[in-house]
């Protein structure tokens, strides 16, 4: 059975085989649902010239921002920058290069990847600065822009629980993109927040089958919330 | 007088009918919610991955796994569902979201619109945008009429890069309420005591205008 039991022992553990220059997907949507744990040994590890893949790049200081601090990101594939000032002003110095994909174009060339698709026709984007240099083409008398799917040699996903076989549930928005990118990378490495064993979980309500993952820990995390607003009480 | 943007928000909620799925940008689109018209039940889609967003969480009931396409602590409503960003954007771009509603920089006489990048100035990306104006039979822009600088809107030639090419066919700014077809924005109605000899200076894409030009009118 041990064939199955996706757990490593240590976060460094996690991460093995991690090298500088290579692409690595992160799940999230802000902070919301992000890999904490696995970016802070991405940073621990000092690998440098990576290409991330993540809808944000954290913020100054927390999630990914961290990362920037360290100069350890050469390209960034997001939706969105933000509201993170490390982000803006290395990419306005040139220092770190940028490629802005529309957020749905963005999930999609995750799940295109992850589903062995090497690329896909959408509407997004069509005549905008993002369709620059690539194919487009008429369907059904509309225009489409060629995208080109995205694969990352490790991915770094957040879940709620897991099982020791790797099938993963999230936990309400903290969902968002860990899935697909728990399906692009070569290495998928998961993070959970409780561990059960096999067998304590509905198959019916499984995210992510463990087939996909080959990495699971157990972490504790912060979950650092970026505008908290209330109706009060 | 020009609509502040509460007014703008209860204008734009006068077009949501029972039973629509919507997606409200970031901004004045965001204020609609609180002017649904009494008796019409709308399902609020946040592309984060929420179906059924409802309001902001009691101070107890916060929860940093619940939040909203601006990052914002949400709850959801009864009937709510919730999924990854691929499933999000399925129904976007698969056009099954009723009406989208967003704020822009500019807008032209072609539909086209701008509204994630000055260059030079503002890197922020486009994040859900291009895929909504993409996705979306039914959008409104809402927008102010000039810029801070006086500058209209409403152009013959968006200047800004493009979110969308000919994707627009509404836009309620702070002064009227706008179609767009035939390369043109003919205006249908005009915010209450402002002329539409100002709406014709402030608009620098071609206007038509008919001869009877309504003022806006609020519902109750």
């Amino acid at each position: 059975m041990a064939g199955f039991d996706k757990r490593v022992a240590s976060y460094s553990d996690a991460l093995l085989g991690l090298e500088s220059g290579m692409t690595v997907i992160s799940g999230g949507f802000g902070l919301c649902g992000i890999p904490e744990n696995l970016i802070a040994e991405v940073r621990r590890s000092g690998v440098s010239r990576l290409t991330v893949v993540s809808n944000n790049c954290g913020v100054d200081g927390f999630g990914l921002g961290v990362l920037l601090e360290d100069r350890q990101i050469k390209k960034m594939i997001a939706s969105y920058v933000g509201e993170n000032e490390l982000f803006e002003k290395q990419l306005l110095s040139g220092e770190l290069e940028v490629e802005l994909t529309p957020q749905g174009t963005l999930a999609e060339k995750l799940r295109a990847g992850g589903a062995g698709i090497p690329a896909f026709y959408t509407a997004t984007g069509y005549g905008t600065p993002v369709a620059d240099g690539k194919e487009s083409r008429v369907f059904g008398g509309r225009h489409y822009v060629l995208e080109e799917s995205i694969k990352g040699d490790f991915a770094l996903v957040k879940g709620w629980k897991a099982d020791w076989y790797g099938n993963v549930i999230y936990r309400q928005t903290a969902q968002n993109f860990n899935p697909v990118a728990a399906t692009a990378g070569r290495i998928t490495v998961v993070e959970v927040e409780e561990i059960v064993e096999p067998g304590q979980l509905d198959p019916a309500q499984i995210h992510t089958p463990g087939i996909y993952v080959d990495r699971l820990i157990q972490g504790t995390f912060e979950k650092r919330i970026e505008k908290r607003t209330t109706r009060g009480n | 007088m020009a609509l502040n943007r509460e007014q703008m928000a209860r204008r734009v909620a006068m077009e949501l009918q029972d039973g629509y799925y919507v997606n409200l940008g970031i901004g004045i689109p965001t204020l609609v919610a609180n002017y649904v018209p009494p008796g019409i039940d709308v399902m609020l889609q946040s592309e984060n991955g929420l179906l059924g967003m409802g309001p902001f969480p009691t101070e107890t009931e916060v929860d940093a796994d619940m939040i909203n396409a601006g990052k914002q602590t949400v709850t959801a409503r009864k009937g709510a569902s919730i999924f990854s960003s691929a499933e999000s954007f399925a129904m976007i771009r698969g056009g099954h979201v009723d009406l989208t509603v967003l704020g822009a920089f500019e807008v032209d006489v072609e539909g086209n619109v701008a509204s994630w990048m000055v260059p030079g100035k503002l890197i922020k990306g486009m994040g859900g945008a291009m895929d909504l104006v993409a996705g979306a039979e039914n959008i409104i822009v809402v927008m102010t009429h000039s810029s801070k600088d006086g500058e209209s809107k409403l152009l013959p030639r968006c200047t800004l890069p493009l979110t969308g090419a000919g994707c627009i066919r509404r836009v309620l700014t702070d002064l009227a309420y706008l179609e767009i077809k035939e390369g043109a924005f003919h205006l249908k109605e005009r915010a209450p005591g402002v002329s539409v000899q100002e709406i014709v200076q402030k608009t620098a894409g071609r206007l038509i205008v008919p001869d009877v030009v309504p003022e806006i009118k609020f519902a109750n």
